[in-house]
């Protein structure tokens, strides 16, 4: 689904000027946390801010456009399958850590500091840790902000 | 500091809910603040971005929610009880103040050895990632599987299946009215 022709149906979400404007800002706010994600090793920032940034970027396409839309995006079943994955992923790194020793050892080649790939696990853990906190912040925006509404109107 | 205090006592007394939040919301921008004077930005930019997303939620939620705030009498012997306890409180407060050394004085062996040698041990430049996910990565561990279990029940309450209509039952024994 094309967001410039959403923005064009003023049927549902907020007005033609959040549109316009939310559709502009997403790809940045997204790649701001795609950087806090990726230089956490290096920077201030990691996986659990760059993981709340990635989610609140879906919170505004459903604040924007309605949930319709945020939901064909990314809906609730593969919301929870990407926590779940990030979870899995955090503790699968730790048991690969039983090859350079004990649990949750940092085994990989650490290389230069300073440059993006070094850290060994780091990056790694980042990067699950930020799958599994932005899916399961966007499930829990959803089930807090759509399904009350969707019950009340059943209801009425 | 002061800023904090007016917020959360207007985010306590005032009768609109939605003040109530942003006075909240507030409160939480001066605790990054003050995060960040103290160096810390990681702590700072992740309270910012969590301030805004719970701002979010919560005004997205009180905003059709009910908004009468609950009117009771004053429990007057609870108050002279915790303002005993509160007295109690200070006073323990002020001997332990006196006997406390100066903010971040004596550097321990562990924090030192953090210091000097997180970009030599882990490759990391960021001090805090470096700690928190290479020497204390079981930690973060468990705090992820705490995160995942807190998330895993909000969501069986709040699911779409989980919840059923307002019968006479409810508004008889919980006053829920709708």
């Amino acid at each position: 689904m094309d967001l410039r022709e959403l923005s064009k149906d003023e049927s549902r979400g907020m007005t033609i000027i959040i549109k316009t404007i939310s559709r502009l800002v997403l790809s940045f706010i997204l790649l701001f946390g795609f950087y806090i994600v990726l230089y956490g090793h290096l920077t201030p920032g990691g996986g659990f801010a760059g993981g709340v940034i990635l989610a609140i970027a879906y919170v505004l396409l459903i604040l924007a456009f309605g949930g319709k839309v945020a939901l064909s995006k990314l809906n609730n079943f593969w919301a929870s399958i990407w926590d779940d994955l990030g979870a899995l992923a955090f503790i699968v790194i730790g048991f690969f850590g039983i090859t350079g020793g004990y649990f949750m050892t940092n085994f990989i080649w650490h290389g230069n500091p300073g440059e993006l790939v070094s850290g060994g696990i780091i990056p790694l853990c980042n990067i699950a840790i930020a799958v599994k906190v932005g899916a399961a912040i966007y499930a829990i925006f959803i089930g807090l902000s759509i399904y009350g509404r969707i019950v009340t109107e059943e209801e009425r | 500091m002061v800023f904090m205090l007016i917020g959360s006592a207007i985010a306590i007394e005032t009768k609109n809910m939605l003040s109530a939040v942003i006075a909240a919301g507030a409160v939480g921008f001066g605790v990054s603040l003050m995060f960040l004077f103290l160096g810390a930005p990681d702590i700072a930019i992740t309270q910012v971005i969590v301030e805004v997303l719970s701002l979010i939620i919560l005004i997205r939620t009180t905003t059709y929610a009910d908004n009468r705030a609950i009117e009771h009498k004053i429990d007057s012997f609870a108050t002279v009880t915790g303002l005993i306890f509160i007295g109690f409180l200070v006073m323990a407060a002020v001997v332990a103040f006196q006997d406390m050394t100066p903010f971040g004085e004596p550097l321990m062996r562990v924090s030192r050895r953090y210091l000097s040698g997180t970009a030599a041990e882990t490759g990391a430049m960021n001090a805090v990632s470096g700690v928190i996910l290479d020497y204390r990565a079981y930690d973060t561990l468990g705090e992820t599987i705490v995160l995942f279990t807190s998330i895993l029940g909000a969501f069986v309450i709040i699911r779409k299946r989980g919840k059923k209509a307002i019968d006479e039952h409810d508004t008889e024994h919980f006053g829920i009215i709708e």
